[in-house]
């Protein structure tokens, strides 16, 4: 990769880095905060798959939710400050492509996602010992899934032209797609009729597929859930790099 | 020998406006030049489009001949710009701000010429300063910085001394004319005239869009052939009844002429009606002057 790639990634990463008790510490508090609430009000009336208990079963959901969430809030947050405090010029005058321009921003939010859910997973080892039957598909599915919602937070970073657009974007749309996608139950617990919505929500495969790295059990088979993932990555990065490549609302 | 910068039929369209209705301009390598305009002129959208910032609706622009669209990567190897606006990333810090900045112009190992420049724009004491700590003035020199660490050969200053005190216009001037000697293309747009007239060897003035004029200062300066002369004076000026002459107050009179005949005359009808001349100092017309009634004939 070019010398002006490795520095906008660097940047990038110095940018939360600095902030570190916003953009790591707090997230994870708040996600174990989610796991003492919800594993202390359901754990002693919900079992999801024989032998793995409520809060163990809630721990790749969160971590999974914490990832897609910081991913999505670095790239965006990243964009619609810089466009909004008009820095975003530095990055504009230099020679740098579309494509480099999109693998920055893409790489930083995965390392944030991953960082934060990684924290995530650490502290919550403490109240509930996980075993991960498939590492491989942990990775995997971590990955993508960050790459998913990093590519999402660049195109509403760029779309987005006041702080409360991007909140919209955020609150209309990020949070029900993680919030009702399987992080605190298994959609066969729904009724059919959500349960049918849920397998429309391409989050629920990027969990379900997580989850299954850890305890090789899923709501559906992890082949579908990494197919889903991807169609997703491959189409968010399409439209990216296009939005990109035209200089939507960026390069006017 | 290829030209700094080259302009050819350029158009911006917006849907409300036409900022540029078919600008041509060429800027030879090693000139300082200037460009002027009321606000709204379209200068800063002239920049843009140079800097890749702004797309052309029509025409081409190069910078040192590459296409600044088909040929971008090029083009901005080439080109500094000092943007108008005062804008900082509030992360980091002036040497963080300018190594980042460096490193998207693929210089990694680019101390010395960092602190070289820091050192000329008296930026050193800060050097380690968060950017969000330093006074407006400060952050304009991190500005100018900024476009330089890459040693572009052409260098654009969008009104980089707009609201800055005495000491960093010197500094800053000081620095871009050595700039200049060195064979840097400067390009400077600003509202102070007089460091315009004192700067550049020449000018293009835009309004609406189009060029107005285009021609060396020198030229521009002796396209006014009108002269002032402030007098002061003693006796009944407005019973001598001589027109010409405009009250300023204080004793004061401006007489505008072209010809010193015109003030021999002047100066007999006074004698004759007893009028004494105290003090009499002469002006030629300043860039100010031409500009305005260029601007206001256009």
């Amino acid at each position: 990769m070019s010398a002006a790639f490795n520095t906008l990634l660097y940047k990038e990463l110095l940018r939360f880095w600095k902030v570190a008790f916003q953009t790591v510490l707090a997230p994870v508090i708040t996600a174990l905060l989610y796991l003492l609430i919800f594993s202390h009000v359901l754990s002693s009336h919900v079992q999801v798959y024989p032998g793995v208990s409520y809060t163990q079963f809630l721990v790749p959901g969160l971590v999974m939710m914490s990832v897609l969430q910081n991913a999505f809030a670095n790239s965006s947050s990243s964009l619609i400050q810089s466009k909004i405090t008009g820095n975003i010029v530095f990055v504009l005058l230099p020679p740098l492509s579309y494509a480099e321009f999109f693998l920055a921003y893409l790489a930083a939010a995965i390392v944030r996602g991953l960082v934060v859910g990684l924290g995530v997973l650490l502290v919550t080892l403490w109240f509930a010992p996980l075993r991960v039957e498939h590492p491989l598909w942990v990775a995997v599915f971590a990955l993508l899934s960050a790459g998913v919602l990093g590519g999402l937070g660049i195109i509403a970073g760029i779309w987005a032209e006041k702080f409360d657009q991007l909140a919209a974007f955020q609150n209309f749309l990020i949070m029900p797609l993680t919030f009702l996608s399987g992080v605190f139950y298994s959609i066969h617990s729904l009724p059919d009729f959500w349960h049918r919505v849920s397998q429309w929500n391409p989050v629920f495969y990027m969990i379900d597929g997580f989850r299954y790295g850890f305890f090789g059990a899923a709501d559906v088979a992890p082949e579908k859930s990494l197919l889903v993932a991807g169609a997703c990555f491959m189409a968010i990065s399409g439209l990216t790099l296009a939005l990109l490549k035209r200089g939507y609302k960026l390069r006017h | 020998m290829t030209a700094a910068l080259a302009v050819r039929g350029l158009v911006k369209r917006y849907p409300a406006l036409t900022a540029l209705q078919g600008v041509d301009l060429e800027v030879a390598a090693g000139e300082f030049f200037g460009l002027l305009g009321p606000n709204g002129a379209g200068k800063t959208t002239l920049i843009s489009i140079l800097a890749g910032l702004t797309r052309a609706s029509e025409g081409r622009a190069a910078v040192m001949g590459f296409d600044v669209q088909s040929q971008y990567r090029e083009a901005r190897r080439r080109l500094g710009v000092v943007p108008q606006e005062l804008v900082y990333d509030p992360f980091f810090t002036v040497r963080e701000t300018l190594r980042i900045q460096s490193g998207y112009f693929g210089l990694k190992h680019n101390d010395d010429w960092l602190d070289e420049v820091m050192h000329h724009l008296d930026l050193l004491p800060q050097a380690d300063k968060n950017m969000r700590a330093l006074s407006g003035g400060m952050k304009r020199r991190v500005l100018v910085a900024q476009a330089l660490v890459h040693k572009p050969p052409v260098i654009i200053l969008d009104e980089p001394t707009a609201g800055v005190d005495v000491s960093l216009r010197q500094t800053l001037w000081k620095f871009i004319e050595s700039l200049n000697r060195q064979g840097h293309t400067i390009v400077l747009t600003t509202h102070y005239l007089e460091e315009a007239e004192a700067l550049c060897g020449r000018i293009a003035m835009l309004k609406n869009g189009r060029i107005v004029a285009l021609d060396s200062t020198r030229n521009l300066l002796d396209r006014a052939h009108e002269r002032c002369a402030t007098l002061s004076l003693r006796g009944d000026v407005a019973g001598a009844g001589i027109a010409g002459l405009a009250p300023q107050g204080d004793g004061e009179w401006r007489f505008r002429f072209e010809r010193y005949e015109e003030l021999e005359a002047l100066l007999a009808r006074l004698h004759g009606a007893h009028v004494a001349v105290e003090d009499l100092q002469l002006a030629r017309a300043d860039l100010e002057d031409v500009f305005n009634r260029i601007i206001a004939s256009a």
